[in-house]
């Protein structure tokens, strides 16, 4: 499926306070449980669809150029784009990214999947590795 | 004189990437590796004696294949042929997927008089939820998979996903479509996904090993006590991502009530999650 650069106009501001990862506005309420739900979806979907668009090697070298220009032509919502610049990986989820677009980005900065773990529960990779290893985090 | 297909066993396992990885980098002797690729041997071993003529391989694509412009609850794919997804890194070295567009278009006018109305896929590119289920079956395909691969999609990935009842009730009607083909084959199912892993939030590295053994046992003893089970409990007992478990109901509802268990296996973690494996025959015991 292709990707193609998003059409509707910019973006303002999301309103409102931060999303704590508890807040998912649906009707599940799981401590600690991001609910990736049609109202994060759609906070989240240029973000996403630019996350998605690192499938191409061109699009990444294209992102890694420029990464604010590259963020405006997608047309994020100005907290999305402070938070892929900033790599704040937990704003990018409060802000609608799903996991396994959020992590396409963090590939290409050499990041696995136990080093947002260990950001998402303010511990290092190897804390969080350890945790899994010893038989996974209880919730 | 027309013939019928059979589903011969399903075979039940995650589909973490870095399980792929781990083989594609040879790390399979690695001391944090050894146990799971040790506890797929007997499956593998079975599975190289019991070739279908086609799999069914129920799995979600990770936005790979799709993205979030659209998103199916179930799809089917109905192309020939089906290339191996760049996920951001280069694609996996392994065999793009040969598919079987007639059975697909059986299955999918089966389903749709059966209300489940699927969505088409005439082009697909397939991931790691996908090609790691089918290096766990056959760890050394050379230049091809074993047999041609029908995919079944289930969005697992935002919420509502379907109901565990759904799946399972899908599964049963698959089943009666796969035996409703006028063609004499022999069919493996595969469903994929989990155990208990969560990615984000205050909650990731959630593992339950108490919720993934019930979920072993019952998936082959009792598929209508999971089937019963909400969203939230799934949400809660096995993860923001465990849910997908939800995709091995598919597969189990398509066989026979009562399964001869051919092995499982249990291992964490892979990656950031724990990793099942479960093999059924679905033949009927044959008398001592």
């Amino acid at each position: 499926m292709t990707t193609a650069v998003a059409v509707a106009p910019p973006s303002p501001p999301i309103k409102g306070s931060p999303m704590s990862t508890n807040e998912t506005g649906g009707r599940l309420n799981v401590p600690g449980t991001p609910i990736f739900d049609g109202q994060t979806s759609r906070r989240g979907l240029r973000l996403n669809k630019m996350l998605m668009s690192f499938r191409s090697a061109e699009n990444r070298e294209r992102f890694s150029a420029d990464e604010a220009a590259y963020c405006a032509e997608f047309q994020l919502a100005p907290e999305q784009t402070q938070a892929v610049l900033d790599r704040d990986w937990t704003a990018m989820i409060d802000l609608g990214g799903s996991i396994f677009y959020v992590y396409k980005l963090a590939m290409m900065d050499g990041r696995s999947m136990q080093y947002l773990g260990g950001v998402f529960t303010g511990m290092t990779e190897e804390e969080f590795l350890a945790e899994l290893r010893a038989g996974g985090r209880r919730g | 004189m027309a013939g019928v297909a059979e589903v011969i066993w399903g075979l039940a396992t995650s589909h973490v990437p870095s399980i792929g990885a781990a083989m594609d980098r040879g790390k399979t002797e690695d001391p944090n590796w050894k146990d799971l690729f040790d506890g797929y041997a007997p499956a593998r071993q079975w599975l190289a004696q019991h070739e279908p003529d086609v799999a069914i391989v129920v799995y979600n694509d990770h936005a790979n294949g799709l993205d979030l412009d659209i998103v199916p609850t179930f799809g089917i794919g109905t192309a020939d042929h089906y290339r191996v997804a760049d996920e951001g890194y280069g694609p996996r070295q392994v065999p793009d997927v040969i598919g079987d567009p007639d059975l697909s278009l059986h299955l999918l006018e089966s389903l749709v008089d059966e209300n489940f109305d699927l969505t088409v896929f005439q082009e697909l590119e397939v991931d790691h939820g996908l090609t790691v289920p089918l290096s766990v079956w056959t760890p050394d395909p050379g230049d091809a998979w074993p047999c041609p691969v029908v995919p079944i999609l289930v969005n697992v990935i935002q919420y509502p996903q379907p109901t565990a009842a759904r799946c399972y009730a899908l599964g049963q009607a698959l089943g009666r479509a796969i035996r409703s083909y006028g063609e004499d084959v022999t069919v493996g199912i595969l469903g994929t996904g989990g155990m208990s892993h969560q990615l984000a939030g205050a909650r990731a590295g959630f593992i339950n090993p108490e919720f993934d053994a019930m979920w072993l046992e019952k998936i082959h003893t009792d598929p209508a006590a999971l089937a019963a089970l909400s969203r939230e409990e799934l949400i809660r007992e096995a993860g923001s991502e465990g849910i997908e478990l939800i995709m091995w109901l598919i597969m189990r509802g398509a066989m026979a009530d009562e399964v001869t268990k051919v092995h499982s296996h249990y291992f964490l973690p892979a990656s950031n999650t724990a990793a099942g494996i479960a093999l059924f025959d679905n033949r009927a015991p044959q008398p001592a």
